[in-house]
C-alpha cells in the first residue's frame, strides 16, 4: 500500500481541521458551541489541532439550560482552565425571567426547544457571525442533508429547500447585514468515528460517558436520570442501576443506557455491538417524525 | 457489524455517489446496502416498517430510509443531495446520494465534486438511456476516478446474462467517447438483494464480484495527485505568546505533491525561495506531508505571506494567469450575465472576476457543443472565459480537483450561482 495515505480517521481530523481553519479565516466574530457532550469536545480538541500553538482564536459558548449534569459543568470548567479558553454562557433562565420563553409544564417538560431562544439572543448580543457546532449528518436524517457551512437568515432560519450548494472543499461564508452561519466541522462523523478518534488521541472525557451507579426511572421505554425538576408519575418508579450516557445534553431528555462499559475500548465494542441509534434515546427527537427538521428551520442547533 | 479494534482505527475512507434515473430504485439500492451490512438501526428499521404498512407496500419499502426532509416524504422524491454513513469491517463508506431529476443535474455536481467513486443505475428493462448518458459525464467531467455500473431489477428480465452483456457493450460505446479510467459492471437485485451485499443464487454466470465486495476493494490510495506540490496558505498561525514569540505557521491543507522537511519552496506570487524548516500537526513534528493533510509549515526565511498565496515546489509550477478557461455548472435559477461580475472562490483565494465569453454550451445527454443558444441557466454547463482582477495560481481540473476547481459567487445575493472545472 501506498505510505502516503491517511486512514478513515486521520482523514475526518484533516477536513475538520480545514472546515474550523476556515472559519477562522473567513469570520470576523466566530464562536464554538460547547455542550459539554462528546461532539463538542472533540470539536474543541480539533480546534486546538487547528491553531496549536496559538490558543482558539475564538471563544467557546455554552447554552445551559440549568438542567445540567453537574459533572458536565466540573468538564467545561476544567477544560477551559486547561486550555486557555474563553467561556461565554448563555443561560436559558435568563430567557424564561426576561418573559422571551415560557417554560414548558407536564411530564415531559424539556429546556431543550428553549435553548434557540437563548442561543439566538447570545448570538446576536454579541454579534457573532458563525457558530461552530457538533451536529453530525448520520445522527438524524433532517441533518443528513445539511451544509458544513449553513446559512441562517436574520430570523436565524435555516430554508432546507433553498440551501447553498457547497463542492470540493470550497466554503462560501458570504453574506449580508445581520445573517450568520452555522458550521459543523465533523459533519461526515458517525459516532463510532468519534469515540475511536477519542481513543486515537486520548482525549480526556467526562465521567458520564462511563459507567456508574445512578438513580433513573423508565419512561417510554428509555431510562432517564432523576433531578429535582424531574416530575414522576404514578406508575414510575425511581431506582439505581448501573448505566453511562450515550449522548450528553439537557438531563430532562437525556436518556442514559445500562451499561457496565468502563473504558473507552468497551464503550467503543458496546457501540459496535448496539443496534439503536444514539438519538433512540433522545425524547426530544420522539415528538414527531419531523421534530429535528422542525427545530431546526426555528433556529436551533 | 464484525469488530476488531485495531482493523477499525486503520480503515479507508471512500466517498462514493449514486445517480440514477427516478425509478432505477437508486433509494432502495442504498436501503439495500445500509440494511444488508448491518447498518440500520432497530429504531430506524421499527420507523420505516412502520411507514410502509402505512403506505400499503407489500414489503419493507428501504426507499423510505433515505427520505429526509418533510416535503421529500410528501412528494416521493429526494430533493437534496443527502449524506449516508455505513462501514464494513474493511472500509468506512460516505454516500452523497443525489437526486436524479432533470432538474437537479447541479445536485448530481455537487455530490460527485468529493467522490472517488460513481455508481451509475441502469434498469435492466430499458438499458442505456439518455439519463446514463449525462450521469455518466456528469461523472467524467468531474473526474471521479472509478465508476461502477449497476444493472439493476435483473429479477425482471428473469436474470438472463445476454441482457446484461448487451447493456455492457452498449454502455462501453458510449464510454470510449468520454474520459474514463476505470468502470465495472454488476448485474443487481436491489430489491431482492442480489450481487447488492451477499452473492446471487440466480446470477451463476457472474463471477466479478458483489457490489460491496467492489466497494471494498476498489483501490483508492493513487487517487490524489502526489506529483505536483501545492499548499495553499489558509491561515497563519502567529501565538505571539512569551513561550513561542517569534513561531509564525502557515496553515492549510496539501492539496498535491509530497513536502519533506527541509525541502526548497517557492512562495507564490511573490517568487522567493525558502526552505521548509518544519511540518506540525499540533504537537508532533512530521517529516513529510501529503494530500490530504492538514498541517501547519514553518520556513526558514521571514518571508511575508497570506493567506490565498501558495507554497509550491520549483520542480513544478502552476499556471499563474489572469485569463482563465473553464467548464462550468450553473447552479442558479438567475442566468450568467456574459460581462458580469462575480466573486470568485478557488482554494483560499477569494477575488473578483467577470465573465469574458461563452465559447459553448454542452448537451448533457448528446454531449454536442452548443454554439447558436449561449443563454446559461440553471443547470446548464458550458464552457466560459473568465478574467480575474488579479492573477490566480492554479492547475487544470484534470491534474488537480483541488487546485482546478473554484465557485462563483453573486456579488448581491451572496449565493454560489456557479461551479467551475479549469481548463
Amino acid at each position: 500500500m501506498n505510505k502516503h495515505h491517511l486512514n478513515h480517521l486521520r482523514e475526518l481530523e484533516s477536513e475538520s481541521i480545514y472546515v474550523i481553519r476556515e472559519v477562522a479565516a473567513q469570520f470576523e466574530r466566530p464562536v464554538l458551541l460547547f455542550s459539554g457532550g462528546k461532539d463538542s469536545i472533540v470539536i474543541t480538541h480539533l480546534a486546538r489541532k487547528a491553531f496549536y500553538p496559538a490558543k482558539l482564536p475564538f471563544p467557546l459558548l455554552h447554552i445551559d439550560t440549568g438542567h445540567n449534569f453537574q459533572e458536565t459543568l466540573d468538564y467545561r470548567d476544567d477544560l477551559v482552565k486547561k486550555i486557555g479558553a474563553q467561556l461565554i454562557v448563555g443561560l436559558v433562565q435568563e430567557s424564561i425571567d426576561k418573559g422571551k420563553a415560557v417554560e414548558e409544564s407536564g411530564y415531559n417538560a424539556s429546556r431543550n426547544v428553549l435553548q434557540t431562544i437563548t442561543l439566538l439572543d447570545t448570538i446576536e448580543k454579541y454579534k457573532f457571525d458563525a457558530a461552530m457546532g457538533g451536529a453530525r449528518r448520520d445522527e438524524e436524517k433532517a441533518r443528513a442533508k445539511e451544509r458544513f457551512f449553513s446559512h441562517r437568515d436574520e430570523f436565524g432560519q435555516w430554508d432546507p429547500k433553498n440551501q447553498r450548494p457547497e463542492l470540493w472543499n470550497i466554503f462560501n461564508g458570504k453574506k449580508n447585514m445581520g445573517e450568520h452561519f452555522r458550521v459543523f466541522p465533523i459533519s461526515n462523523w458517525t459516532e463510532m468515528d468519534v469515540w475511536q478518534y477519542i481513543l486515537l488521541e486520548n482525549i480526556e472525557m467526562p465521567s458520564l460517558y462511563f459507567t456508574h451507579q445512578r438513580e433513573v426511572f423508565c419512561r417510554d421505554g428509555v431510562w432517564l436520570a432523576t433531578a429535582p425538576f424531574m416530575k414522576l408519575k404514578n406508575t414510575e418508579k425511581a431506582e439505581i442501576k448501573t448505566v453511562r450516557c450515550r449522548t450528553i445534553g439537557d438531563i430532562t431528555c437525556t436518556g442514559v443506557t445500562l451499561s457496565e462499559a468502563n473504558t473507552l475500548e468497551e464503550i467503543i465494542g458496546e457501540i459496535a455491538a448496539t443496534r439503536v441509534t444514539e438519538r433512540g434515546g433522545r425524547a426530544d427527537d420522539k415528538r414527531s417524525d419531523a421534530a429535528m427538521e422542525d427545530r431546526k428551520r426555528e433556529g436551533y442547533f | 457489524m464484525s469488530f476488531s479494534n485495531n482493523g477499525y482505527l486503520d480503515m479507508e475512507l471512500l466517498r462514493f455517489t449514486t445517480a440514477g434515473s427516478v425509478d432505477d430504485g437508486k433509494s432502495t439500492l442504498i436501503g439495500r446496502l445500509l440494511y444488508d451490512s448491518k447498518s440500520i438501526f432497530e429504531d430506524q428499521l421499527e420507523a420505516v416498517k412502520r411507514a410502509s404498512i402505512q403506505k400499503g407496500n407489500d414489503y419493507i419499502n428501504l426507499a423510505l430510509l433515505t427520505d429526509g426532509l418533510r416535503s421529500e416524504r410528501e412528494q416521493g422524491i429526494t430533493i437534496d443531495v443527502a449524506y449516508r454513513y455505513f462501514a464494513t469491517p474493511k472500509r468506512k463508506f460516505i454516500i452523497a446520494d443525489t437526486p436524479g431529476h432533470v432538474q437537479y443535474t447541479r445536485n448530481m455536481v455537487t455530490g460527485a465534486s468529493t467522490a472517488n467513486a460513481a455508481i451509475i443505475l441502469i434498469d435492466a428493462r430499458n438499458g442505456v438511456i439518455e439519463q446514463t448518458l449525462r450521469h455518466t459525464f456528469i461523472a467524467t467531467l468531474l473526474q471521479i476516478p472509478h465508476l461502477v455500473v449497476c444493472i439493476n431489477k435483473m429479477d425482471l428480465v428473469d436474470f438472463k446474462e445476454e441482457v446484461f452483456e448487451t447493456i455492457k457493450k452498449s454502455f462501453s460505446t458510449f464510454a470510449s467517447v468520454v474520459d474514463i479510467n476505470d468502470v465495472r459492471f454488476v448485474p443487481i437485485s436491489a430489491l431482492k438483494g442480489d450481487n447488492v451485499v451477499d452473492e446471487s443464487q440466480n446470477m451463476p454466470w457472474y463471477k466479478e464480484g458483489t457490489l460491496m465486495s467492489i466497494l471494498e476493494s476498489i483501490p483508492i490510495e493513487n487517487d490524489y495527485n502526489f506529483t505536483d506540490a501545492r499548499f495553499p496558505v489558509q491561515y497563519v498561525i502567529r501565538p505571539l505568546t512569551d513561550e513561542h514569540h517569534d513561531y509564525r505557521g502557515y496553515a492549510g491543507r496539501v492539496a498535491g505533491g509530497i513536502f519533506a522537511d527541509g525541502d526548497t519552496v517557492t512562495v507564490l506570487p511573490s517568487g522567493i525561495k525558502t526552505k521548509i524548516k518544519s511540518i506540525d500537526l499540533f504537537e508532533t513534528k512530521l517529516n513529510e506531508a501529503f494530500p490530504p493533510m492538514s498541517v501547519s509549515l514553518s520556513l526558514e526565511d521571514d518571508i511575508d505571506i497570506s493567506r490565498g498565496d501558495m507554497i509550491i515546489k520549483p520542480d513544478s509550477m502552476p499556471t499563474i494567469s489572469q485569463d482563465i478557461e473553464a467548464t462550468i455548472c450553473w447552479m442558479n435559477q438567475k442566468p450568467l450575465r456574459i460581462g458580469g461580475k462575480y466573486n470568485l472562490m478557488h482554494t483560499t483565494r477569494d477575488i473578483k472576476c467577470i465573465v469574458k465569453e461563452v465559447l459553448y454550451k454542452i448537451n448533457v445527454n448528446t454531449l454536442a457543443q452548443i454554439t447558436d443558444d449561449k443563454d446559461v441557466g440553471l443547470n446548464s454547463i458550458a464552457k466560459i472565459k473568465l478574467k480575474t482582477t488579479k492573477p490566480l495560481i492554479f492547475d487544470t481540473y484534470k491534474k488537480n480537483r483541488v487546485t482546478g476547481s473554484l465557485i462563483l459567487i453573486d456579488e448581491a445575493t451572496n449565493e454560489t450561482v456557479g461551479v467551475g472545472m479549469i481548463g
